[in-house]
């Protein structure tokens, strides 16, 4: 049962955690512009990495904010917390701006 | 009555001999004294048969004094509170205790199973996966199963529900301890001195482990003298905390160990839980879990009078119980020499001393180069042969048997997260190999067994870990009179082992099966486990694994430590279930979600059913009306009037601010940017993936404000997965998501009679289909009270949603249901929903759909806007797979009879062979007797299904292949003439 900080709350038990997988997937500018491969490999395809990883995790009992960890996948040990990070790129390049 | 206890010593133990406690075994009464376990006022009696085992029904006593023990397990208590498998070498004694053996037919000393014995050759290693493969067809289940399973049981679970209750805590600390023997006390002790929190646990009633059966002085106390004192120090500091009679049962990721605390089981008198679960946090953990002595292999090592030699020391000394009047011991190591020495002392003759090293270090063996070949005696050991490494065998006399084959740490809380272990060729057991961040092992379990060393250990170990939370201390280290004598065990004579030597005695694996497993390959480690079943059983092989792997490296010719360990996995020892589940029971098994109106439904007879959390009415049977008659009553009065249903458990969510729109048409398949203020639409939301993931209608309420409806049960999922997106993908568009799920109220009018009713008590709306169209929206009051009247139809009919702040929603309920009289107002619960949508052909998230489902699957092309920018899921719906004809589509289903009820789940064939491979079609998402069509409908997945309407498929139905005619998903309205009305 690991005990994550959260950014904004603190140390916090598992439990009041949802996790989101890996962190830094970038979500493409302009799919219809890929080809399928190059969109499967978006969706599908992750490093799974033995070792160091960064994880996105949600605080979803407690602040409900998202945020990034690094953690040793094989001693679960958590190496350092990226707040600053939310661990995904922007959709668009104008970053959220009316169509 | 002590006199009829003729194994007890004339004096000596820590036991109350001034009172006498009777308890019952198997039938027959039996006394002991406070301060006994079951286990030594059985010995007391002369009670040496306490079991039969596993699979041969062999006779089987005491063979420990702790929680290794795999012999005497029983049955404790009757009825709700009967606990089977539990080790009577850990039950304390209390007036009028009641036990049961277990695993035996008719009676433990007559036992119609231990023919089983006969047939051994039979029940080799792997018999499960050899003898009963082939055969007639359905033996296995008819015949040999069961027969195995009533042959080979352990104790039956009881059938009634627990009586007992089990409390849950949590704490966090400094420094936990796992163990009170000498290198727990001594660390507890220095971490405690400097203010720091610290926990010590220990499993028995009183601290001091070996201690309590040593004849050491330390600090000049006798051992179990120093070891109350510092039990009692250490409770008298403010910060410590000692839990007695508390297993630590398992150490997961960041040092958060589980723990069962046993606060009654001692005594039934007391009042309160009768376990609590303890969930402790802790900085640093010190595993002083100490190590458990291994047995010698030589046939019939199994005979009750065989005994562990510490156990036999244990009972000598703390209980004043002696295993035998005429005592052999074996033993390839020094530690067995102080058993010997504990039953000499209290009267007892030692026959021998038999010591398989070339010279003992105290000289006191008989024999050395020695060891025992087989113990004789059918019920109980009668004598022992004993064999010389020359050959030479001599028989020798004796009722008990003292073994000690070395000792294995008890590294399991070390494993169980992370922890490794390596050979020691040295010491010849498995020890801890690498260190954790915030773990350590001291004394036995560290393969530390010295007195001095465990002492010196403990307190080092405390010391650092309180000085490392920020209380640094200053005590001296404890000083013992001796290091208790060691020397190693792996060179000592081994016979090649006859017959009938049990290696793992719960499980009944003898060195044949591990002789067989490696002649027959299963040389790795997890093989010869899962073969053999050895280390499987309930003990997890605390007292088989070390001779099953090092059977296994000699006849591999290699060191144990190459053949390895199997993985330790919690828990330590068997954890009742009452008590993980603690006070999560019946209505405290999970957060009850109920509605504002949820008493009047109770009040109005309704029968409810769980959706997610919530309590929903599924029905409101009349008096002694069966459900299908409710829910048919229910369907047509809103067909044909009109029906009230409680939604407020749909799920809300406000989404606000100037780029709402725009978040919207990203996350909806459709667009929403020209969404009128007051109007509402139907929206569908993709995965990335492209698979349908929820749907619901969303009203504009302003030029920056909408209310997102979603599915009941997907409520927290679609909000996850909208602040995800805002947060992460779309930090720059200016929306605030609030869920307000539990604010509001939602009662449904539908049926051809709901303009009526809303006209009686709805005031300040122009209810008229021109000034309020099917999805629309206005708000106007009811009673004084305001509320907002939403034109949306789930079932078909016309239809409005009346949402009121939660706080009034029972009084508007009331105020409709009211004004509901003389219109053939009904309400009705979730079924006749899912039946009225199904007529429509409307979806359900969940049952329609399954994370597979595309909105073409669903017919649903219509709700995805083509002229829009990019939303969540449209590049995948691009995807070639996703557009060819063969996916399964939504379609409706008839059975050709017009009679046969159709099964949810059921697959869809072509033909009606009975062969058991066909390809499947399809299967059905919903199905219901519809009051439109009076026929059973079904809503199915269809492979091509678009293209097959008017096909026959069969579907099967209670055993049966029922055809049936496939056609569009809708069975009623299909121009949607009604909603508009």
């Amino acid at each position: 049962m690991l005990l994550i900080t959260c950014p904004w709350c603190g140390l916090r038990d598992e439990t009041e955690f949802h996790p989101g997988g890996e962190a830094g997937r970038v979500r493409p500018h302009a799919p219809d512009q890929l080809d399928d491969t190059q969109w499967a490999d978006f969706l599908f395809m992750r490093r799974n990495e033995k070792g160091l990883r960064s994880e996105r995790w949600l605080h979803a009992a407690g602040c409900r904010r998202w945020f990034v960890i690094t953690r040793d996948t094989i001693t679960h040990e958590i190496i350092a917390d990226d707040s600053d990070s939310l661990g995904a790129s922007a959709l668009r390049s104008d970053n959220g701006g009316a169509q | 009555m002590s006199g009829r206890q003729r194994m007890r010593a004339a004096d000596g133990g820590q036991i109350d001999r001034s009172r006498t406690l009777r308890f019952d075994f198997d039938g027959r009464s039996y006394c002991g004294h406070p301060g006994d376990t079951l286990a030594s006022a059985l010995l007391a009696n002369g009670v040496r048969l306490v079991g039969r085992s596993f699979k041969y029904h062999r006779p089987r006593g005491i063979l420990s004094a702790g929680a290794e023990e795999p012999n005497a397990l029983v049955t404790l208590g009757v009825g709700g509170r009967a606990e089977p498998n539990t080790r009577a070498t850990q039950i304390e004694l209390f007036d009028g205790l009641v036990v049961r053996s277990q695993n035996a037919w008719p009676s433990l000393g007559f036992d119609v199973g231990a023919v089983n014995a006969l047939l051994a050759p039979f029940f080799p290693a792997g018999f499960y996966y050899k003898t009963f493969i082939g055969g007639p067809k359905g033996a296995w289940t008819r015949f040999y199963e069961p027969l195995i399973r009533r042959m080979a049981g352990l104790g039956p679970a009881p059938t009634e529900s627990d009586p007992d209750i089990y409390d849950k805590r949590h704490a966090h600390c400094d420094v936990l301890v796992v163990g009170a023997g000498p290198a727990g006390l001594a660390a507890a002790r220095a971490a405690a001195a400097g203010g720091a929190r610290v926990i010590l646990i220990d499993e028995r009633p009183r601290p001091g482990g070996s201690l309590l059966a040593s004849t050491a002085l330390i600090e000049k106390m006798t051992a179990s003298a120093w070891a109350s004192t510092e039990g009692e120090a250490f409770c008298a500091q403010p910060e410590a905390k000692l839990l007695s009679r508390t297993t630590a049962f398992g150490r997961y990721d960041h040092n958060l160990v589980m723990a069962v605390e046993r606060l009654t089981d001692h005594d039934p008198a007391l009042a309160g839980p009768r376990q609590r679960l303890w969930q402790i946090r802790a900085r640093h953990v010190i595993l002083a879990t100490g190590a458990h002595e291994q047995p010698l292999l030589f046939g019939n090592n199994d005979r009750p009078g065989v005994m562990l030699a510490s156990a036999g020391q244990s009972y000598a000394r703390t209980y004043g119980v002696l295993a035998g009047r005429r005592i052999v011991v074996a033993a390839n190591n020094d530690s067995a020499y102080e058993a010997a020495r504990s039953h000499a002392e209290a009267g007892a003759e030692i026959a021998a001393i038999v010591d398989g090293r070339s010279a003992g270090s105290n000289g006191l063996a008989s024999h050395h180069n020695a060891a025992i070949h087989r113990v004789l005696g059918r019920k109980h050991v009668s004598a022992v042969e004993i064999v010389e490494e020359g050959g030479r065998r001599q028989r020798i006399s004796c009722d008990a048997v003292l073994m000690s084959g070395g000792w294995q740490p008890a590294v399991h809380l070390h494993c169980h997260a992370g922890g490794r272990t390596r050979y020691d060729d040295e010491l010849g057991c498995f020890v801890p190999a690498n260190t954790l961040p915030g773990v350590t092992s001291v004394g036995g379990c560290a393969g530390r067994f010295a007195l001095s060393d465990c002492l010196a250990d403990g307190h080092a170990a405390g010391a650092a870990a309180a000085a490392d939370a920020g209380y640094p201390t200053s005590l001296a280290p404890i000083s013992a009179d001796r290091g208790e004598p060691w020397c190693s065990s792996t060179r000592a004579f081994q016979p090649d082992p006859p017959a009938k030597s049990f290696v793992d005695f719960q499980n009944d694996v003898t060195t044949a099966d591990v002789d067989l497993a490696q002649r027959e390959g299963f040389v790795s480690v997890e093989h010869l486990k899962r073969y053999t079943t050895t280390g499987m059983a309930t003990d997890q092989g605390k007292l088989s694994n070390l001779n099953a792997l090092s059977r296994m490296a000699s006849l591999l010719g290699t060191a144990p430590g190459n053949v390895g360990t199997t993985t330790f996995r919690p828990p330590y020892t068997p954890v009742t279930l009452g008590t993980l589940a603690a006070l999560d029971r019946g209505d405290l098994t999970a957060p009850i979600r109920t509605t504002p109106m949820h008493e009047w439904h109770v009040a109005h007879g309704g029968v409810f059913e769980d959706v997610g959390q919530w309590k929903r009415p599924w029905y409101y049977p009349r008096q002694g009306e069966a459900m299908d008659d409710a829910v048919r009553r229910e369907c047509q009065a809103v067909r044909n009037a009109v029906g009230m249903f409680d939604a407020s458990t749909l799920g809300k969510i406000d989404v606000r601010g100037p780029d709402a729109a725009t978040f919207l048409n990203r996350i909806y398949t459709n667009a929403w940017s020209k969404l009128e203020v007051g109007r509402c639409r139907y929206g569908l939301m993709l995965s990335d993936d492209g698979m349908v993931m929820d749907d619901g209608v969303t009203i504009r309420t302003g030029p920056d404000r909408f209310l997102m409806t979603t599915t009941t049960g997907n409520a927290a999922r679609v909000m996850e997965h909208l602040e995800d997106l805002l947060q992460t993908e779309w930090p720059g568009l200016r929306v605030y998501l609030t869920s307000v799920t539990e604010h509001w109220a939602a009662s449904v009018v539908t049926g051809p009679n709901a303009r009526k009713l809303l006209q009686k008590v709805v005031t300040g709306v122009d209810l008229s289909n021109e000034a309020l169209p099917h999805l629309s929206f206005r708000e106007g009051t009811i009673g004084g009270v305001p509320v907002r009247i939403y034109r949306i139809s789930f079932t078909g009919e016309l239809s409005y949603e009346v949402h009121v702040s939660a706080e009034h929603g029972l009084r508007i309920w009331e105020s409709l249901f009211e004004a509901g009289q003389g219109l053939g107002l009904n309400p009705y619960g979730t079924e006749a929903m899912h039946v009225l949508r199904a007529e429509k052909g409307y979806i359900i998230i969940g049952q329609e759909t399954d994370g597979t489902v595309t909105p073409h699957d669903l017919g649903l092309d219509w709700a995805i806007a083509k002229a829009k920018g990019d939303f969540i899921g449209k590049r995948s719906l691009g995807r070639p797979a996703l557009a060819a004809p063969d996916r399964k589509q939504l379609v409706g289903l008839v059975p050709d009879d017009g009679r046969t009820l159709l099964e949810e789940g059921s697959q869809l064939t072509a033909d009606d062979s009975t062969r058991t491979a066909v390809s499947m079609h399809g299967h059905i998402t919903s199905a219901y007797w519809s009051t439109v069509t009076e026929t059973p409908i079904a809503l199915a997945l269809l492979k091509g299904g678009r293209d097959r309407h008017g096909e026959t498929v069969m579907a099967r139905s209670a055993g049966r292949m029922v055809p049936c005619r496939v056609c569009a998903p809708i069975f009623y309205d299909s121009q949607g003439e009604r909603v508009n009305a």
